[in-house]
């Protein structure tokens, strides 16, 4: 029995019966042998905003008859695949891809928001500004339901905190493999006034075989300053956004062969590996895409609790 | 517990001669407790003390050695409990069953892949390590098998398991100096398992019925005077083997508990009958510190996700694995094959190399030094700026071999064409695809600019 001093913060999403906790562990992932492992980690689906360019066969197989309606994408996931949160990726805004407007892409997170009851995290293209814009008008849009917000980063942690902050939001705190960046972005948002049980840590996900062992150290490093050295800047849950990672590699794209087998068991197997790696490293929101790696994913945990 | 140099100086002759190789002994007794040298380069030591020091300053967790010659696979080793602390040392072996009662085709199938199932990346070769053989009580044919893989897969570390301690025996026998490890001794058999590890210096499996009884006969057979042991705590739930996996480790890095200093084996093949849950268990386990993973079959989609996460988790945190830079002639070029550019970060070189001699087109391939980092990586840290490429490209000689000035930057480094553009006023910067998986297409629809 190795005692540890800190546990991680609790973090509700969503509303209602639906909502879902994360965190709440006052022992390393999965050491239920010698402590509270709190609430057990979730998985979230992704959704993107627009039909994606060059998602591989698996993947297009289970959602294409969607792809072109993200609210009933979003409901299919609920439905059919018993989704318990969905994570939206408004892709669409890219200023260096569709570049949608904010405007539309609010209209179209809006309908998805209203089509399904469980929690949603709203993930925008990655760029600041953009973010910004889209986000806030979304919150117009939404603003009875308690949706999470993410990536915030040190380019716009501060309006869109502002934002998360009015509407009592959950945020997703993103910054590059690093243990004292994000540190620094936690410390960043309290002192904005977001408190540290409104945020989700995402720590920059590498997929296995591209860069996997960097993110799984700087989580391990992480969870570990929280939980043995009392860290409570650090004593935060972690999303982790690892379905598009793993879905982009080559090896999910090549067609099935003798050499590397059948090629949606393959990619399953990279999403769900991904997943479980990342697991013991101290991921609580996985964001995934393939229905199979998901439900492989839930069985491990649940026999893990 | 580990010595400290002036520990070991005191154990030293003081002559000061140099012989091994460090100029004084104080030096060279420094450079041991560092586990720098060994404490066998001085010549005028003791074995009484050539044991104490190697025992003080040997890993918590045993090193085992299985095979013969160029074919041996390790394991153990281990001295931390997360990699970051210092860095993992041997990977988990990976493992395929083999039984008696198997049919022909299903044993061949599974040897068969054994050999083929063998991938390149990042210059190594990945693939399984060992096969275990498991005896359903018939000894002739346990022989038999074991001598089937002996032939069929040379390189393969075997694992004999059988309850007999004669089939043990015999199949130890036939396998000649290729040292197999032998599954297993448990609490009624230990006596007669340690005298056929004894007879034939094969390491010797520990099985209890938990970890508590697997603890209690490692420690009886430690007193018999047996060294190397693998340790199976009977668990055969995800469970129970992580937690079982995860005291083992504790108890043996952290408070140098000796019964419990030995790799595991663990068996996924006997916690679930659904091949793709017996690769996450087996991945669980690759994370969590198995010695062994012992898989039900060997197929491409569950085997290779496996090879790729061992390959990261057991890489060194503090050595990023990089090529040197320079020009990579790729499929022959000549004075009118495109020229590319990217850094040094050996996955990013493999997975661009890999594109360009799959599209079967010619190409200059320039790599530049970034200490190891990825495009993005580097770019951010200021190792992969504007300037930075100009220079190398200029003092490459890459001029002197193409007489075009096209260059290919990576689709993500987009935003420095301008800059670039200014730092080589003579070269015409070209964007390229932003993953190398669309280089094929890109190079063969090239043209010089
Ligand atoms: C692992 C990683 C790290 C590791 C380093 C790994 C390494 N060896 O480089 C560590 C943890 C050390 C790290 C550190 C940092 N990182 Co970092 N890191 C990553 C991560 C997760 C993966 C990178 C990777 O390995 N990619 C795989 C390789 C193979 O990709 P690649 O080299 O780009 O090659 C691909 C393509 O570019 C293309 N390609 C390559 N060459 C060529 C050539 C041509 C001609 C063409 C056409 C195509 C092509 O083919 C390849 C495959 O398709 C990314 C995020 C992500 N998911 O991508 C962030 C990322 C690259 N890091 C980032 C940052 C900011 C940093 C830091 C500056 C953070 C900090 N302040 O400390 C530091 C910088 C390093 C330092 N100061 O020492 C940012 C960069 C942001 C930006 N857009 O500029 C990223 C994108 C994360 C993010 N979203 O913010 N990082
Ligand atoms: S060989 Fe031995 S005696 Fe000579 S300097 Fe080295 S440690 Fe000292």
């Amino acid at each position: 029995m190795e005692p540890s001093a800190g546990s991680i913060a609790e973090c509700v999403i969503g509303d209602g019966d639906k909502a879902i906790t994360v965190g709440g562990e006052k022992t390393l992932p999965f050491h239920v042998f010698e402590g509270d492992m709190g609430n057990a980690p979730r998985i979230a689906f992704e959704v993107l905003d627009s039909a994606p360019e060059e998602w591989p066969e698996p993947l297009v197989k289970h959602y294409s008859d969607v792809f072109n309606d993200p609210a009933a994408w979003a409901q299919k996931c609920v439905k059919e695949f018993n989704a318990k949160a969905i994570c939206l990726s408004l892709v669409s805004t890219d200023p260096n891809g569709a570049n949608v407007s904010s405007a539309d892409a609010a209209k179209v997170a809006q309908k998805v928001v209203e089509a399904v009851d469980v929690p949603i995290i709203l993930w925008g293209c990655g760029n600041a500004d953009k973010d910004t814009e889209t986000l806030r008008e979304v919150t117009g849009l939404v603003g009875t339901r308690k949706v999470a917000l993410g990536p915030l980063t040190d380019a716009n942690y501060r309006t869109l905190g502002a934002t998360a902050m009015a509407f009592q939001y959950p945020v997703v705190a993103s910054t590059p493999i690093d243990v004292n960046l994000a540190k620094q972005l936690n410390i960043l948002l309290e002192n904005l006034g977001v408190s540290l049980d409104h945020i989700l840590m995402d720590p920059s996900i590498g997929a296995v075989g591209y860069g996997l062992e960097y993110t799984y150290s700087v989580m391990e490093r992480i969870r570990l300053a929280a939980l043995t050295q009392n860290d409570d800047k650090l004593s935060v849950p972690f999303i982790v956004n690892l379905g598009r990672e793993v879905w982009k590699a080559k090896e999910t794209k090549q067609p099935s062969d003798g050499m590397i087998g059948d090629q949606e068991r393959r990619g399953v197997l990279m999403e769900a590996v991904t997943a479980s790696s990342l697991l013991f490293a101290g991921g609580e929101l996985m964001i995934m895409r393939h229905p199979k790696a998901v439900s492989m994913t839930e069985a491990l945990i649940e026999g893990l609790m | 517990m580990a010595l400290t140099g002036i520990e070991i100086l005191k154990m030293l002759p003081k002559k000061n001669c140099g012989e091994c190789d460090v100029p004084t002994c104080l030096a060279f007794a420094m450079k041991v407790a560092a586990g720098q040298e060994d404490i066998g380069a001085c010549p005028y030591v003791s074995d009484e003390v050539k044991e104490k020091v190697g025992e003080a300053s040997a890993p918590p967790i045993r090193t085992i050695t299985l095979g013969s010659g160029d074919n041996k696979f390790e394991m153990g080793g281990e001295t931390c409990l997360y990699r970051h602390e210092k860095r993992f040392e041997h990977p988990t072996g990976i493992a395929v069953l083999v039984t008696t009662d198997m049919s022909d085709e299903d044993v061949d199938g599974r040897m068969d892949r054994f050999n083929s199932l063998r991938y390149d990346r990042v210059g190594l070769e990945l693939k399984a390590d060992l096969i275990a053989i498991k005896d359903n009580g018939d000894q002739s044919a346990f022989t038999a098998l074991i001598e089937k893989a002996r032939e069929k897969c040379p390189d393969a570390a075997l694992i004999l398991m059988s309850e007999s301690a004669d089939s043990l025996k015999a199949g130890a026998e036939a396998c000649g100096d290729h040292k197999p490890l032998l599954y297993a001794a448990d609490s009624g058999n230990y006596s007669d398992m340690a005298a056929v590890a004894k007879d034939t210096g094969c390491p010797l499996t520990v099985k209890g019925s938990n970890i508590g009884e697997a603890a209690d006969t490692a420690d009886k057979l430690i007193s018999e005077g047996l060294k190397d042991l693998v340790i199976d705590t009977g668990a055969r739930t995800a469970k129970a083997v992580l937690e079982d996996n995860i005291v083992c480790r504790r108890a043996s890095v952290k408070h140098k508990y000796k019964p419990l200093g030995f790799p595991t084996i663990t068996f996924p093949c006997e916690m679930t009958d659904d091949p793709l849950m017996e690769s996450l268990v087996a991945s669980m386990l690759i994370c969590k510190y198995a010695g062994i993973v012992v898989l039900s079959d060997l197929q491409g989609d569950t085997l290779f996700p496996l090879l790729l996460e061992r390959l990261n988790i057991f890489t060194d945190p503090q050595r990023p694995m990089v090529v040197q830079e320079d020009i990579y002639p790729i499929n022959g070029p000549d004075e009118n094959s495109p020229v590319l550019v990217t850094c040094n970060f050996s996955l990013t070189y493999f997975i661009v190399s890999g594109e360009i001699e799959g599209s079967k087109i010619p190409s200059w391939l320039l790599i530049k030094d970034t200490e190891g980092l990825s495009v993005l990586t580097a770019w951010a840290a200021g190792k992969f700026s504007a300037d930075l490429i100009a220079m190398f490209v200029k003092k490459s000689g890459i001029e002197d071999k193409v007489k075009h000035r096209c260059l290919i930057i990576p689709g993500y480094l987009a935003s420095i064409k301008g800059e670039l553009e200014e730092e080589l006023p003579d070269w015409t910067i070209q964007i390229g695809p932003r993953e190398a998986s669309h280089l094929p297409p890109f190079l063969k629809s090239w043209k010089p600019e």
